[in-house]
């Protein structure tokens, strides 16, 4: 059935490997990191087309010697650097205690954010507190900086008595309104066009918000993100597009989602919007970038696209074995270091933290969590009985309940009284 | 045939693609996560080490392009077997699936056609939530076009998949992942048995057909027919033994094309029928099947179709066993069956 010319040489099809699989020796070398101000920072004004250059670049503060330089410097007081590093520990001592508590049974899933922590936290703090975000399910940095009740994300990871979800979802997919957080989905990419129609809503209503939006770079083959893309440029929506290239997708590298030929950030320019690509392991360029894509977005120069380049510490999730499919040690060897080691040398460099005070606050934080823990335990952990009432399970499928669903909801009380006799209490 | 082994569902899913990429150069394998780690569930481990990168290969998260580049490869001569890593990811796929793989044989006039299976483990009682658990089976037995396939066992399972993939029309193939590693019996609180304790796990090691469109009878009885497929079959099996009643057990395996016969000749015999299934019920393809009996047996039923199906909600998380219809949801309609 092939048709086979002879003067021509047969097609090959490309299939794209990572460098190093289990048992290789990790050799990130050939990452090239360009100097800071290799591309020094534009006016927030300017046009997309003006500053294509950004999109190849490295958007970078922190430099190897742990000092601040260069044009893109936030210039952050040692107060709020030392927000930053207490939240983005906080991230990770939560996460840390939660995989625990996942391991021991006490739930499902779980899902940690180790290394990345600055692409939530730093941003978090760059937008407004009532600026809309629109996370995927590796963005709990921005509820714990933005003073999200600890106990409430516990209750529900533990699908608790107390979650307000009411055990529906899954761990972790977190809803906070209150704090400008919108409900996470499971499937990927869907929140990109909506981040869109928010912050195109917001512009029509003459708000002064603006909305900020996060995927991985897995999900950026999605065709949300592409639909998304060509919305917030069509109307010029005051959005930030965040991708957190962490290298992974489970266990896909980021060579299968179109890596191996250009940046992520790059996807942004055939669009015609301003793209950023940023060390997304240091803090202060994640947010110093987050500050001007913001401030573009607040004064109607339009929507941002960013790429943080990061590293996913840990597996993918409790569900997964990253030992199967990626050379050990890749972290410990990747050329942009790890986020709070890097804010910690940095305060330490200004005198504004010692290493006796990184270890009280890690002890500290590690305590907090561990005590909010049994606070949330005491309103149930997943199949132990301290769930939401049944009923609840037929409620907010419509705003009212129609017929069928009150039928299936008798018959489903019914059936809890066959199984556990009649003595079952409807609680 | 020749000898054969102790398989779970994974090991028999896994055989029956090893086989085919074996037989057939024009079979091809793609999806998330499935080439280099062999997927998340495992079912394609080893396959890209032994045949090639160009046959077994991961692709970018993009259910849409992975079925719509399936339907190309298709038109190109290809047998691709595309995996869409859980059923509740399909959706962005449904355009490629519903409005180009269904119907490019009936518009074109049979000049081009879709010879592809999608392979997706679909339905609940894992703890998923409501993006890891759906059967949005009737989704696609609703779309002119496309064949339904569920195995509910090892044996079925590699025989009805190598058949879907020589089959010359789009077939998707639902994997029950709840019993991936064993058997089901709807008790939750239970420990899990493993296949190897079940008949069918004895799977014949080499090239078999289960051919599309059979039922099977998986009890014998004259009391009442239970058509089911799927996790569901077993939780049945459970509840019939439990309340000893001399119930027919039709394991439906191909939901379309459907073994109607099978199903009018046990209906017309035991004169009452009952429907299980874990999908919601609004819609479901039980609905089908009881209108289908209907229509058919009317004048031998003593009882009216009865259905149990999953609630219209949502999957819930923690209230998982009080969504799912188990053994109490179907003793209670056994026993009003078989009352009426
Ligand atoms: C539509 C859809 N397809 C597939 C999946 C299964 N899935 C969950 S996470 C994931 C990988 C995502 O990788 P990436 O976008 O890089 O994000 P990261 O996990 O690295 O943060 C996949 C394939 C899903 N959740 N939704
Ligand atoms: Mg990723």
């Amino acid at each position: 059935m092939t048709s086979k010319k002879s003067n021509l040489a047969p097609l090959r099809l490309h299939i794209p490997e990572p460098k190093f699989r289990p048992g290789d020796e990790a050799d990130f070398s050939d990452i090239s990191i360009p100097a800071i101000d290799a591309i020094a920072r534009p006016d927030e004004a300017s046009v997309p087309a003006d500053i294509h250059s950004l999109a190849f670049g490295l958007v970078r503060v922190l430099d190897n010697d742990h000092q601040a330089k260069g044009s893109w410097n936030p210039n952050l007081d040692a107060g709020q650097l030392r927000l930053m590093l207490r939240n983005m520990m906080l991230t990770r001592a939560f996460d840390d205690r939660m995989f625990r508590a996942q391991r021991q049974g006490k739930t499902s899933f779980y899902m940690k954010s180790t290394g990345e922590e600055a692409t939530s936290v730093a941003t978090a703090m760059a937008l407004a507190s009532d600026d809309m975000c629109f996370p995927s399910y590796r963005q709990q940095g921005i509820l714990l900086t933005r003073g999200y009740p600890i106990v409430r994300m516990m209750n529900q990871i533990y699908s608790n008595s107390q979650d307000h979800l009411k055990g529906r979802q899954l761990p972790i997919m977190y809803s906070a309104p209150e704090h400008s957080f919108f409900t996470i989905s499971g499937n990927l990419a869907t929140q990109y066009p909506q981040a869109v129609g928010w912050a195109m809503a917001s512009a029509s209503r003459g708000d002064t918000r603006i909305s900020a939006v996060w995927c991985g770079e897995g999900s950026t083959a999605e065709g949300d993100f592409h639909s998304a893309m060509t919305f917030a440029a069509v109307y010029n929506a005051p959005v930030i597009l965040q991708v957190v290239n962490n290298q992974w997708a489970i266990s896909s590298f980021s060579g299968i989602a179109g890596g191996e030929r250009t940046t992520f950030a790059a996807r942004g320019l055939g669009y015609g919007i301003a793209s950023l690509r940023v060390d997304g392991n240091d803090p202060l360029a994640v947010y110093a970038a987050m500050r001007w894509a913001a401030d573009r977005a607040r004064t109607n120069n339009g929507p941002t696209f960013i790429e943080y380049f990061t590293y996913r510490a840990e597996g993918h999730s409790t569900s997964d074995d990253p030992g199967a499919y990626r050379a050990a040690k890749e972290f410990e060897k990747w050329p942009l270091g790890d986020p709070v080691d890097r804010l910690k040398k940095h305060l330490i460099l200004l005198g504004e933290w010692s290493e006796e005070q990184h270890q009280a606050q890690h002890e500290e934080l590690a305590d907090l969590v561990k005590k909010t823990q049994k606070e949330a335990e005491a309103n149930g952990i997943l199949g132990h009985g301290m769930h939401q009432p049944f009923e609840t399970m037929f409620e907010d499928v419509f705003e009212e309940m129609p017929w069928h669903l009150k039928e299936q909801c008798d018959q489903m009380v019914a059936e809890q009284y066959r199984k556990f006799g009649p003595e079952w209490e409807p609680k | 045939m020749g000898s054969t082994k102790t398989m779970n569902m994974i090991e028999a899913i896994n055989s029956a693609l090893d086989i085919m990429l074996e037989r057939d150069p024009d079979v091809v394998l793609m999806g998330e996560d499935i080439g280099y780690f062999g997927g998340v569930f495992r079912a394609t481990a080893g396959l890209q080490a032994k045949h090639g990168k160009t046959r077994v290969f991961d692709t970018p998260i993009s259910e849409c392009g992975i079925i719509g580049a399936g339907v190309g490869m298709a038109a190109y001569g290809l047998r691709p077997v595309p995996e869409i890593q859980f059923a509740d990811y399909i959706y962005p796929g449904l355009d490629q699936l519903v409005s180009e793989a269904a119907r490019l044989r009936y518009r074109s006039a049979g000049d081009f056609i879709c010879p592809m299976t999608v392979r997706s483990p679909f339905g609940g009682g894992i703890f998923g939530g409501q993006t890891h658990s759906q059967s949005p089976e009737s989704l696609f037995t609703h779309v002119c076009g496309i064949k339904t396939v569920v195995p509910s066992n090892p044996h079925d399972a590699k025989g009805l998949l190598i058949a879907a993939i020589e089959d010359n029309d789009p077939v998707i193939f639902f994997e029950p992942k709840r019993i991936y590693n064993g058997p089901f019996s709807g008790y939750y609180d239970r420990p899990v048995e493993p296949w190897s304790k079940h008949a069918a796990s004895d799977v014949p090691e080499g090239y078999y057909r289960i051919e599309l469109g059979k039922a099977g009878i998986v009890r014998e009885g004259e009391a009442l027919t239970i058509l089911t497929y799927g996790t569901m079959v077993h939780v049945v099996q459970t509840v019939v033994a439990e309340l000893r009643v001399d119930a027919e057990i039709v394991d439906l395996r191909t939901l379309l094309p459907l073994d109607v016969d099978t199903i009018e000749e046990s209906a017309k015999k035991t004169g009452r029928c009952l429907v299980v299934h874990e999908a919601t019920r609004t819609s479901g393809f039980g609905a089908e099947l009881a209108a289908l009996v209907q229509e058919r047996c009317f004048y031998h039923l003593e009882a009216p179709v009865e259905r149990v199906t999953g609630f219209d909600t949502p999957y819930p998380h923690s209230l998982e066993w009080a969504y799912f219809p188990g053994p109490v949801r179907i003793a209670g309609a056994i026993e009003k069956i078989m009352k009426d």
